[in-house]
């Protein structure tokens, strides 16, 4: 075998393996690295051993017994007297295999199983999901033998049960090869399924007090080698041969995991985990694999919308882009952007440019999320425009990972399952702040640097220290949340310069880098140029062809929002929920004042509602484009159903350019990916480090801030609110999946032993401040940070901004509202 | 217990060798103070005198070799056990006695716990484990309560624990009952089960020795191999090599059951025949002739009367193309139907199949189907072809030993006695051989139950 160097990609050296070993398979000698399996070894001669169990990213198990080969020489001059399962046995110099190909031994002993495997299983392929792209079929066709010589009776079970909300089993066509077990318990840590009873009538087994709600369950529908799993809402939906897949990338997080989108007539049915080993290897999240229906319902706007009075009238596009060009000329430069989290980079960047070159303003923001000042900088030195930092290989090679505010099970799973896997096989350290050990955190055998939120500057400022330890082979992790705890983006930059560790940021969104790269906040022009270098306004406006762009800073989001409240700005606003915001209310007061208000939407929201004109864009698989994830990695795809009736973001952008008579430039995303590429990134200076001083506190709204753990505020103890998202929530873009709602984590609150038995806290607490309260089911976590309360930000009608108006680190009440204490389960949330 | 020992009845001494059973017949084997009187825990002390490596080598000197049916040689697996490892060592004991017709460690372990005992805890100090462990299959509840017993009882005679008899030496002795799965005679099986797991077998490598109960070095023994460990001690590895035959050293419990006239245990040398067996059992049952047997239990080729006079031990019977196994001497007489024992076996390995393999798994379920209609004389042209041929797709294809056990009677079976698979065509087997003639008892009536169902 030679290896060619990949012209395209001549900066990944190609070193020589000295490791190598050569054995011979079915005559054809062939060098591999040690520790290949046979199985592998055998691929590389082009001869492939059919195979059940057996999955490259599983741990070997040798159970469906289907890859026997023939070793006539085990590498010491002695052979194998039995057949023996290739996918087992690691390969030795010298070694001789004999596949199907070549002994007549081992392609009896395939045949002799392929036949045992089909003697139980039912012949309803015709009705079956997995017919038509089923290993069981293909092989059999491929290995096994014309006919059965099965006479008896079938092993039959009543036709599929639930495993879950989202999972179906049907326990005939189960071929026992552990593949969803195995997973469930390497790949996500959940190990919540497993085979039970013996014999021909084991099965596929649950748990009732752990039921499998786990975040990655959908991924044993895809490794199942028959039709065993099933998804409940995918069932007899269509047939593989009537599908057209197309590779994509997932939108509900800033992993940007490979995706394959099948559709058939016009219609998404299904999303598969596509396989990229840089990226997500061969797993995604349910959030990915099943809520993609949220925007087809029947609230997507199909035609443009134009406030008449009181109502929403529809309009044609004409009369539309009119309204909005008269909206904002009469605003002028009184204008500011809100592109969200959600666009694609080609969209982002249409934004950007409109902002700039069309409208005459800086004031464009991202951050449709709790942010800050210190944010903005640290966005603007650290993140943009600095290309691919490090990646998920760097993250499983790393020496020890620190997590800042970023719980990856519940918002990067791509991460997780990285992170998993590097502690399974490296022994990777992590640790993480955070104020309890989650249950993710346990299963990447994270440890716990127990931290208030609010105080990790303090906390990265004592590191390394205890038992992390950081050097120039480690990653600190930064998610977004640390947005919410002053001076701890800072910290962590400076942690990173003392130790020598790399630092990356984790956003949230799928959009939000890209947004971040092309120029999507008011400081920032695309490739990490910053407004305030005059050299850099001139690079970009010489790219832009226009006479000159806007100098002075614009407005970041919040602020938008509160000029906008006083009727002083005219508001251009793509795919945002006020409930997003740390301030719900403001948000919509702001909408609701803004002197003029365009919404570029898909779905009837809350800020079409409150729009002026309405202009329907096109939907994620409607379009081409990309995203950039957490890595600083392009993440390209192409549309899954072009659709030339509806525009994307960038095309409604250039017709509102050309009817204020300007000219975008660009209107297709494959244009605006090349305008960025000619751009590049910007090589002059940077923006200069965020320099927040500890205790220096960004403007958050509303919420009561502690000055110190357990403060007593007035007559009643207060704590500290810490609170992230869980996968499964009340997004918007899980609407109407009942199914994969059904697999959400428990809603709960937290608070340690300590904090309960000190306030005296019952079965389910009441969470308060002066904007309202929520009401939880209540769990002590024996090692949870003292003077804290976790709870879900976005728990489906409990929204901790609506409700609460809160952010991580204010303080809030927690008083009980029924008795009885319970302790937290042995294994964490999966009731 | 039906069981008979042999010393107790028996004249001819120069055949038996009652080591391991000596004191089976005693008023109260099992209490500690008769097992005491009878020299027990004298090796102990003995062992107790001399390094770990010492003890490896007059195992190893003995030729003892594993009584659980491979036979491997007991000292040179303990030698297996890696000295830099530093994780705890374990030394687990076997107990899981399920196979058909395989009875010598239960009525070990019921008649005399402390040979076990005494075994165990100089094996675990041969080895270097302070933790030792006895798996009991779980159906024998009134064995793992006598050994628990007599586990109580050697902890408070400082047999057991720590610093034993002021040595120093910590062993501690775990008696688990298993869930009632024969899968779990399987050593690895056995390991996922004492954790706590389902039991399954293990991917090897990392065999046990290295990597076995919680991935530390683990010995696994039959019960009879470590009960044989104090003689050996005792008297000496030349003593012990001095019974047997050249490959096959010692003494063994021959268990006899089926169409004998007198069933139960036999201590004698190794390389003893069937044919000396059966005189000193009484021969089989009057009137009858003896049709076929089991070496070593129902995993273990069957034999013909051709074979009596083999050698019963380890090369003997693997010359025969049979196996030693747990040296459980099946013997079946002429009322014998060869198709409805095989059933009846291939039907236990179906039940007893764990399922983590296809071969096992779905080749039993298939096997008795075919067998099934055998008995019934609905047997077809080409069933006993599949059959076999089935047996090639099951045998040496599986995860573990148990299909390979599971096939060996049918493959025999068909060899032997092809004709009567060939009856199955047109003729059920309960017409060839009525079923109550090969009883050896009728079930009881109303009226006989008053009177006891055992005479």
């Amino acid at each position: 075998m030679t290896v060619t160097a990949d012209s395209k990609n001549s900066g990944a050296e190609v070193t020589p393996r000295e490791d190598l070993v050569t054995l011979t398979v079915d005559g054809i000698e062939v060098s591999v690295p040690k520790g290949t399996l046979v199985i592998r070894a055998a691929e590389l001669v082009g001869t492939a051993i059919p195979r059940f169990c057996d999955h490259p990213l599983l741990d070997p198990v040798g159970a469906c017994r289907q890859c026997l080969v023939d070793i006539p020489d085990a590498g010491n001059g002695r052979g194998f007297p039995k057949p023996q399962a290739s996918c087992t046995i690691e390969v030795a110099p010298g070694m001789v295999v004999n596949t199907q190909v070549s002994s007549p031994v081992a392609k009896k002993a395939q045949e002799g199983m392929l036949e045992f495997l089909l003697m139980n299983h039912p012949l309803d392929c015709p009705i079956c999901d997995k017919g038509g792209e089923c290993p069981l079929q293909n092989q059999s066709v491929a290995n096994g033998a014309a006919e059965s010589r099965y006479e008896g009776v079938k092993r039959t079970y009543p036709k599929p049960i639930n495993i879950s909300s989202q999972i179906l089993l049907d326990r005939e066509r189960c071929v026992l090869c552990a593949r969803c077990t195995r997973f469930s318990e390497q790949v996500a840590g959940d190990p919540f399924i497993a085979l039970v009873e013996r014999g021909a009538l084991q099965q596929v087994g649950i748990y009732e007090e752990q039921p499998f709600k786990s975040y990655f369950s959908g991924n044993t529908i895809q490794i199942c080698p028959v039709g065993a799993l099933t998804s409940a809402v995918y069932r007899f939906r269509s047939r593989p041969f009537d599908l057209v897949s197309t590779p994509s990338i997932a939108e509900h997080d800033a992993c940007g995991a490979a995706i394959r989108v099948d559709h058939r007539r016009g219609e998404v049915m299904r999303r598969l985990a596509g396989d990229d080993p840089e990226v997500n290897e061969e797993w995604i999240t349910d959030r990915d694999r099943f809520a993609f229906r949220s925007f087809r319902g029947s609230d997507r706007i199909t035609q443009p919308l134009v406030r008449d009075g009181d109502v929403l009238r529809p309009a044609s596009w004409p009369e539309a882009i009119d309204a909005v060009a008269a909206g904002l000329k009469k605003a002028g430069s009184q204008v500011g952007v809100l592109t969200g989290g959600r666009l694609t980079r080609e969209n982002a960047y249409g934004y950007a440019k409109f902002a700039r070159a069309v409208l005459g303003t800086n004031s464009i923001d991202f951050r449709s999320r709790p942010s800050s000042a210190e944010e903005t900088d640290f966005l603007a030195h650290a993140v943009a425009g600095t290309g691919l930092g490090v990646t998920y290989r760097d993250l499983e090679n790393a020496s020890a990972v620190l997590l800042v505010d970023l719980e990856p099970e519940e918002e990067a799973g791509t991460i997780f399952l990285r992170l998993r896997k590097a502690h399974r096989k490296n022994g990777l350290k992590v640790s993480t702040l955070a104020p309890y050990l989650t249950n993710g955190g346990a299963k990447m055998g994270a440890r716990l640097v127990a931290t208030v939120p609010g105080t990790e500057a303090e906390v990265l400022a004592s590191l390394p220290g205890g038992e992390v330890e950081l050097d120039g082979r480690s990653v600190i992790l930064v998610g977004e949340r640390a947005s919410s705890a002053p001076g701890a983006l800072t910290a962590a930059l400076d942690l990173a310069g003392r130790t020598g560790a790399r630092l990356a940021w984790v956003p949230r969104r799928a959009g939000d880098r890209g947004a971040l790269e092309a120029g999507c906040l008011p400081g920032l022009l695309p490739g990490g140029r910053t407004v305030a270098d005059a050299s850099a306004r001139i690079d970009t406006q010489t790219t832009w062809a226009v006479n000159s762009l806007p100098a002075e800073p614009g407005l970041t989001a919040d602020a938008m929002l509160a000029q906008a409240a006083k009727g002083e700005l005219a508001l251009v606003v793509a795919g945002v929920e006020p409930g997003d915001f740390a301030d719900p209310d403001a948000v919509r007061t702001g909408l609701e004042e803004a002197s003029f208000l365009v919404s570029l939407e898909a779905r009837i929201s809350e800020v079409t509602e409150r729009a002026d004109v309405v202009l329907p864009v096109a939907l994620m698989e409607q379009q081409a484009g990309s995203f950039v994830n957490w890595e600083g990695r392009e993440r390209s795809f192409d549309a899954v159903l072009p659709d030339r009736t509806t525009m994307t973001d960038l095309r409604v952008l250039a017709a509102l350019a050309d009817a204020l008579g300007s000219d975008l430039g660009v209107r297709t995303a494959p244009a605006a990916a090349a305008e960025l590429a000619e751009l590049g990134v910007w090589d002059g200076g940077r923006a200069a480090a965020p320099s927040t001083s500890l205790g220096e506190r960004p403007s958050t709204p509303l919420g009561e801030r502690s000055s110190g753990v357990g403060t007593t505020g007035g007559d009643e103890r207060k704590l500290v609110l810490a609170t992230w998202r869980q996968m499964i929530d009340a997004s918007r873009s899980n609407d109407g999946e009942e199914a994969l709602q059904g697999t959400a984590h428990a809603v709960v609150a937290r608070v340690g032993k300590r904090t309960a038995q000190d306030l005296d806290l019952g079965a389910s607490v009441r969470v308060s401040t002066a904007a309202g309260s929520l009401e939880f089911d209540l769990v002590v976590v024996p090692d949870m940070v003292d003077g804290v309360v976790w709870i879900p930000t976005n728990a489906p009608g409990r929204s901790v901004t609506e409700h609460l108006r809160a952010v991580a680190g204010d303080l809030v009440s927690v008083t009980t509202s029924s008795p009885g204490i319970q302790e937290q389960a042995e294994e964490g949330e999966g009731a | 217990m039906s069981e008979q020992t042999a010393t107790a009845e028996q004249p001819e001494v120069d055949l038996l060798t009652p080591v391991l059973s000596r004191n089976w017949g005693d008023e109260r084997a099992w209490k500690l103070t008769n097992y005491e009187h009878v020299g027990g825990y004298r090796a102990l002390r003995k062992a107790l005198q001399q390094t770990p490596d010492a003890l490896v080598e007059t195992v190893k000197a003995s030729g003892l070799r594993g009584r659980g049916g491979a036979g491997f040689p007991t000292g040179m697996k303990w030698s297996f056990v890696p000295k830099d490892n530093p994780n705890p060592k374990y030394l687990v004991i076997n107990a899981d006695e399920s196979e058909p017709g395989t009875c010598k460690d239960i009525p070990l372990m019921m008649a005399s716990p402390h040979t076990l005992i005494e075994g165990a805890i100089i094996s675990s100090y041969a080895i270097g484990a302070e933790f030792a462990f006895i798996y009991v299959r779980g159906e024998v509840l009134h064995v793992a309560r006598r050994l628990q017993q007599a586990v109580r009882e050697a902890y408070s005679a400082g047999y057991l624990g720590k610093n034993i008899l002021g040595t120093g030496v910590n062993v501690d002795l775990v008696i688990h009952s298993g869930a009632g799965a024969y899968i779990c005679g399987e050593e690895t099986a056995l390991l996922d089960s004492l954790e706590g797991r389902r039991g399954q077998p293990r991917l090897r490598p990392p065999f046990p020795a290295v990597a076995g109960l919680y991935a530390s070095p683990t010995v696994i023994n039959n019960v009879e191999s470590i009960a044989s460990v104090p003689c050996i001690i005792d008297n000496g590895a030349d003593w012990f090599s001095s019974m047997g035959t050249e490959k096959s050293k010692g003494m063994t419990i021959y268990s006899l059951s089926g169409h004998v006239q007198r069933p139960g245990q036999f201590e004698a040398p190794m390389g003893i025949t069937l044919r000396q067996l059966l005189e000193l059992s009484g021969g089989i049952r009057a009137g009858h002739e003896l049709k076929f047997w089991t070496p070593g239990g129902s995993s273990t080729p069957i034999l013909t009367p051709e074979h009596i006079d083999l050698p019963l031990d380890y090369e003997g019977m693997a010359g025969a193309k049979s196996m030693l196994g747990t040296k459980a001497l099946q013997c079946f007489d002429d009322t014998t139907s060869v198709v409805r024992t095989t059933l009846r076996w291939v039907e236990f390995y179906k039940h007893e199949s764990c399922g983590k393999c296809t071969p096992c798994r779905e080749g039993s379920w298939w096997l008795v189907q075919i067998l099934m209609r055998l008995e019934a004389g609905h047997g077809e042209e080409g069933d006993i072809e599949k059959l076999l041929d089935l047996c090639d797709n099951i045998g040496g294809r599986s995860f573990c030993a148990l299909a390979d056990g599971a096939v060996a009677c049918v493959t025999s079976a068909v060899q032997h006695f092809r004709d009567e698979f060939e009856q199955g065509f047109h003729t059920p087997a309960w017409e060839l051989f009525p079923y109550q003639k090969s009883a050896l008892f009728s079930l009881p009536t109303k009226e006989k139950a008053k009177e006891g169902a055992h005479r």
